[in-house]
């Protein structure tokens, strides 16, 4: 692991390690209102200050990293199990099922990926608990980002197949879904690993988008989607420069992700 | 060969389009019809409504309740040119649509041809150039544009007075070079390359002759792909920055749960997005070698 994959690893852990211990750094909570100090500056009693209604910003942006670092990971988990049955699936059966599931990854793949996810988050009801939606938005990221994975994975499963140790346990006696446990599924298992830690960057930033756009996680609970929302009100850059905080944290958080997902691209 | 295999390859592709678009817009309608909610008429809340009048509004949804009745009156109404009425704006979505395309095209078109400027002339120096910290200039500045979300560049554009297309070619222009980049490093590698700089060729030539017919296709396809990445970002660029086109006009019918509209929308924009890959693949044929 070069230096630069060290460094994102300790931001990454760092950064959802102060998350996880929001209740103890921010003891007052995300919801809570200081009606005497709606829009404060930064003070020591606000390290952030507090946004329009008198919510601490500190808070809001520790609870929502907590959110998003959390619940990105377990849509990550659901789109790659989905995408591990349907493209591992289809590649270890091959023929009529291969192609099934490639033009049905096709049709998947064909749609904007925005377009697709505002349409299907309309599909649902929109005046729903806080708690509603963040499982929504993040259950919608999880079943609909499959499909890219599932192209990959099919291919890789179809290789397999055909490989020497999968046809001489097929001679060996060896079929069904044993077969595909035993032998095809374990080998599957790095791409599997790739797919799920590229998902995670791609539902924080999906998730972000929804949320500035108002389809995402519902007030009061703060997500970088809804955290970043506010930036819609910011008039110039010098005005109050710790709004920007949430962004700068989303930029450093995808940052560390990209550099531990690809640090080998920069050339020596 | 090319002439007479042409045809079969384009009547191919649009087959193939019309199949997906079909079965797309099946699903569509599916999720649709069984979304919470569909049944709902407001007006049947009006007390001034008799029950006659409620009888009436519910018999006239009745060829809505089965999927493929629904989808199949929605197929013989968009033949006719009629895609039904937005529910949130009360307007023809044909109109709707009519009036907002233009303004898409203009916006997501010159942002695509900025990112591909911007990203191609990056990429095609830091092959020339070989100079590494140019290189990870290139990789930094396209990083940060990756990590930033659309809709965020989106509200930047906003705040910096600057125009729509420029925040969709930076949204465009981090996937364009990251991977132009990488292809172009693979083929600068290849054993022909080497020879033809062993033997003098100028950098130039080595670009023009060697290295663009192998990398071409690809770019190509790529070029495919970039159509509906910038489809894509029209939606937020367009709705934070008041710009009146598709992306705007989706947002405003996902927040007002304006189902018949959104379908239309998705269903235009992936018969757009099959277009241009395919516009692509069939540009790729053509520019392949062929038997005489």
């Amino acid at each position: 692991m070069n230096l630069a994959r060290k460094l994102a690893c300790v931001v990454v852990l760092g950064v959802c390690t102060v998350s996880l211990a929001a209740n103890w750094l921010a003891p007052a909570g995300y919801a809570r209102q200081f009606r005497e100090a709606p829009s404060a500056p930064p003070s020591r009693q606000h390290l952030l200050g507090t946004d329009d209604v008198g919510r601490d910003r500190f808070a809001r942006v520790l609870y929502g990293t907590r959110i998003s670092l959390l619940l990105a990971p377990a849509a990550a988990l659901v789109s790659t199990v989905l995408a591990a049955l349907v493209g591992g699936l289809a590649g270890y059966l091959g023929g009529i099922w291969l192609r099934l599931a490639r033009g049905f990854t096709d049709l998947f793949l064909s749609l904007p990926w925005l377009f697709l996810l505002i349409t299907v988050r309309a599909l649902l009801p929109l005046n729903v608990s806080p708690l509603v939606s963040v499982l929504i938005t993040f259950l919608i990221l999880g079943l609909l980002g499959w499909a890219a994975s599932a192209r990959v994975l099919s291919t890789s499963a179809d290789a397999l197949r055909n490989s020497d140790f999968v046809l001489q346990a097929r001679a060996s006696g060896l079929h069904g879904p044993r077969l595909f446990l035993v032998h095809v599924l374990p080998n599957l298992k790095p791409v599997l690993y790739a797919q799920f830690w590229i998902s995670i960057p791609v539902f924080i930033l999906s998730e972000a988008n929804l949320g500035i756009l108002g389809l995402g996680v519902a007030e009061p609970l703060p997500s970088w989607g809804s955290l970043l929302r506010e930036l819609e009100g910011l008039i110039s850059f010098r005005e109050e420069p710790w709004r920007l905080v949430p962004l700068l944290l989303l930029i450093v958080v995808l940052t560390s992700f990209q550099t531990l997902l690809s640090s080998e691209e920069v050339p020596a | 060969m090319l002439w007479k295999m042409l045809p079969w390859k384009i009547a191919r592709h649009l087959g193939a389009i019309a199949a997906l678009v079909l079965l797309g817009g099946l699903l569509s309608a599916t999720l649709v019809r069984l979304a919470p909610g569909f049944d709902a008429d407001e007006r049947e809340l009006d007390p001034s409504l008799s029950a006659e009048s409620v009888r009436a509004l519910r018999q006239s949804r009745a060829n809505e309740h089965n999927i493929l009745s629904f989808y199949a009156g929605y197929l013989r109404g968009a033949i006719h040119g009629d895609l039904g009425t937005s529910h949130a704006l009360g307007q023809p979505v044909q109109s709707l649509l009519r009036e907002r395309w233009p303004v898409t095209v203009r916006v997501a078109g010159i942002g695509l041809l900025l990112a591909w400027l911007l990203a191609s002339t990056l990429a095609f120096t830091a092959c020339l150039w070989r100079s590494p910290a140019y290189e990870i200039l290139g990789v930094s500045l396209s990083g940060a544009f990756l990590c930033i979300p659309a809709a965020v560049l989106a509200l930047l554009s906003v705040i910096l007075n600057a125009p729509g297309y420029l925040a969709i070619a930076l949204i465009v222009f981090p996937k364009i070079y990251r991977y132009s980049r990488n292809l172009l490093a693979k083929v600068y590698t290849l054993p022909h390359i080497t020879a033809a700089r062993a033997r003098g060729l100028g950098e130039a030539r080595i670009l023009a002759c060697h290295v663009l017919p192998v990398a071409g296709p690809q770019m190509i396809a790529l070029a495919g792909i970039t159509v509906s990445i910038a489809l894509g970002a029209s939606i937020p660029v367009e709705a934070l920055c008041g710009l009146p086109g598709i992306g705007q006009l989706a947002w405003q019918a996902a927040l007002s749960r304006d189902l018949p509209l959104l379908v239309n929308l998705t269903v235009l924009v992936t018969l757009v997005t099959l277009l241009a890959n395919s516009g692509a693949d069939v540009m790729i044929y053509m520019l392949g070698p062929h038997d005489a």
